[in-house]
């Protein structure tokens, strides 16, 4: 079991309440995921000609300013960041294959969770309303963005394990079900080049995905592929620059919701994380049909 | 009338407490529940003639295992509504998730709107009317009782249906595992019009068809005998 959120602001009004709105739903499915908890957050464009990068370090002591003074003096530019909890959001000039490439030779130990333009990731153990907290969740501005609640069924409980996964540019995703053969799959993806960081499953169809997208799929395309070459049970939640985008698998067991009014659209594996946005009693509120693909902005 | 706010009265542990506690010949009969939010579990083994009515959306397992009970929900229902319903009346005015009156051994579920997948499945006795849609495996190893549909029905509808009826209005998609077609004799053109005059939802019987087990998965064959 696992709990997904999404939010998508269709009013500008409610841009800045964006963290606070997430908070709620994703502490409405600590009950779902009590292990530890996720969200990408869309915000806050990098300037022309940069990349903004979600980097983790287990050490709370670490030295981000020096991670950052060193990518200047390789890429030049300002290269400016923000610590929040465990995660550093560094905003860099430079392109964002060669910084991928560069960070890991030059700091081992620190993990690049998210990259983009706009992009945001922050994931950690513990229970969703301990991880909103550290990660000052409440105070995040943004257009959108997908969040998870984890309780691990088939891999270890670790901040590396957590959702979302990256599945490239301002892409991420994330799962709740569980998935059968993705140890061949992984196996496959990493021949054809396609690298992963933990033994998770989720991480597989994150890659799967990444490997579509980059073969020249559209989104549309590489999750209508998921739904044969994936085996297992999901509601798949795919945070793009623009919107996101949902998708589960033709048995469907897995739940979930899907909400509108004329100032948001809400994605939760439950209502009860959807119950407490304003105006939600009043709400479109529906079931999505089984393997089929819903999309909201140009996700 | 008794009002129980599920914000501040202590949430869904306490109201059910409440309604455990009740005696079967109780006088406190009318309940109204409030802000549910999408709550789990909300009026869930009650047993005793009341009524419970709920204003908003619920959770999974709204109204299981109910005896005696009425309880309305203004609203949608979640996963599991109704499971293993043993008498009394469960009705929702919006939609419901799946599994909707799964395992159910009696009483009626009528869900005014639609049902997605699974509905009914392991039925046992419950008598379901669906104003809308079933999904997907729907009454999936159904025992017994009737499940009226008035839209259409998803795929593999009564897959390894035992004893169950099943009448839809509008198109199946499939039918699932040794579930096939009958003839809607006047006795089922009877029962439909019960059905749908309990549920109170008009729908003309003559439109229905029926579905049910072809007895080919299920049953002894006595020619198989030396098998065993």
């Amino acid at each position: 079991m696992c709990g997904i959120v999404g939010l998508y602001l269709k009013n500008k009004k409610l841009e800045k309440h964006l963290g606070k709105h997430l908070t709620a739903m994703l502490v409405g499915m600590s009950d779902r995921g009590p292990d530890s908890a996720g969200m990408a957050v869309y915000r806050n464009p990098a300037p022309k000609g940069s990349v903004k990068l979600s980097l983790f370090h287990p050490d709370p002591t670490f030295a981000w300013k020096k991670l950052a003074s060193q990518v200047r003096k390789a890429f030049g530019g300002k290269a400016k960041g923000e610590v929040r909890g465990s995660h550093y959001v560094l905003v860099a000039k430079g392109s964002p294959e060669r910084l991928r490439k560069w960070i890991p030779e030059h700091f081992p130990t620190v993990r690049i969770m998210g990259i983009g333009d706009i992009i945001e990731i922050y994931k950690e153990k513990g229970r969703p309303e301990q991880v909103a907290q550290r990660f000052r969740l409440h105070e995040l501005t943004g257009t959108h963005a997908i969040g998870h609640t984890r309780m691990a069924t088939e891999s270890a409980v670790t901040t590396e394990h957590s959702h979302p996964f990256s599945t490239g540019q301002d892409l991420c995703l994330v799962h709740n079900g569980s998935l059968s053969n993705y140890n061949r799959l992984r196996q496959w993806l990493q021949r054809h080049g396609i690298q992963f960081q933990t033994d998770n499953d989720t991480e597989v169809a994150a890659g799967y995905f990444a490997f579509r997208l980059q073969q020249g799929d559209s989104l549309k395309e590489a999750l209508k592929a998921g739904l044969v070459d994936l085996d297992g049970f999901f509601t798949f939640a795919v945070g793009t620059r623009d919107g996101f985008a949902v998708v589960r698998d033709g048995i469907a067991c897995k739940p979930a919701v899907l909400a509108e009014n004329d100032d948001w659209v809400a994605m939760a594996s439950e209502y009860r994380s959807i119950a407490h946005l304003p105006g939600a009693e009043k709400a479109k509120i529906w079931e999505p049909a089984p393997a089929t693909i819903y999309t909201w902005g140009n996700a | 009338m008794i009002t129980v706010d599920l914000e501040t009265a202590g949430g869904v542990r306490a109201l059910n407490d409440r309604l455990h506690k009740l005696p079967h010949d109780t006088n406190e009969t009318a309940w109204k529940v409030l802000n549910p939010m999408g709550a789990h579990a909300v009026a869930v083994g009650v047993n005793a003639p009341i009524q419970v009515e709920i204003d908003g959306h619920v959770g999974y397992y709204c109204g299981g295992m109910n005896t005696d009970a009425t309880i309305t929900v203004n609203g949608h229902a979640g996963p599991g509504l109704g499971e293993n319903i043993m008498s009394g009346t469960i009705r929702v005015k919006g939609n419901a998730s799946q599994s909707a009156a799964a395992t159910g051994r009696g009483g009626l579920v009528v869900i005014e709107g639609s049902a997605s997948s699974r509905c009914g499945i392991a039925m046992k006795g419950v008598d379901i009317v669906v104003g809308g849609d079933v999904g997907h495996m729907s009454a999936f190893m159904a025992q017994a009782g009737h499940l009226v549909v008035c839209g259409d029905a998803g795929s593999s509808l009564g897959d390894s249906i035992y004893e169950a009826i099943l009448y839809v209005r509008g198109q199946v998609e499939s039918l699932g595992a040794d579930c096939i077609e009958k003839e809607m004799t006047p006795e089922h053109l009877k029962t439909v019009e019960s059905l749908l005059k309990r549920a109170g939802v008009k729908a003309d019987p003559k439109a229905f068809k029926r579905y049910g087990s072809a007895r080919k998965l299920y049953n002894f064959k006595i020619d198989n005998a030396a098998n065993y």
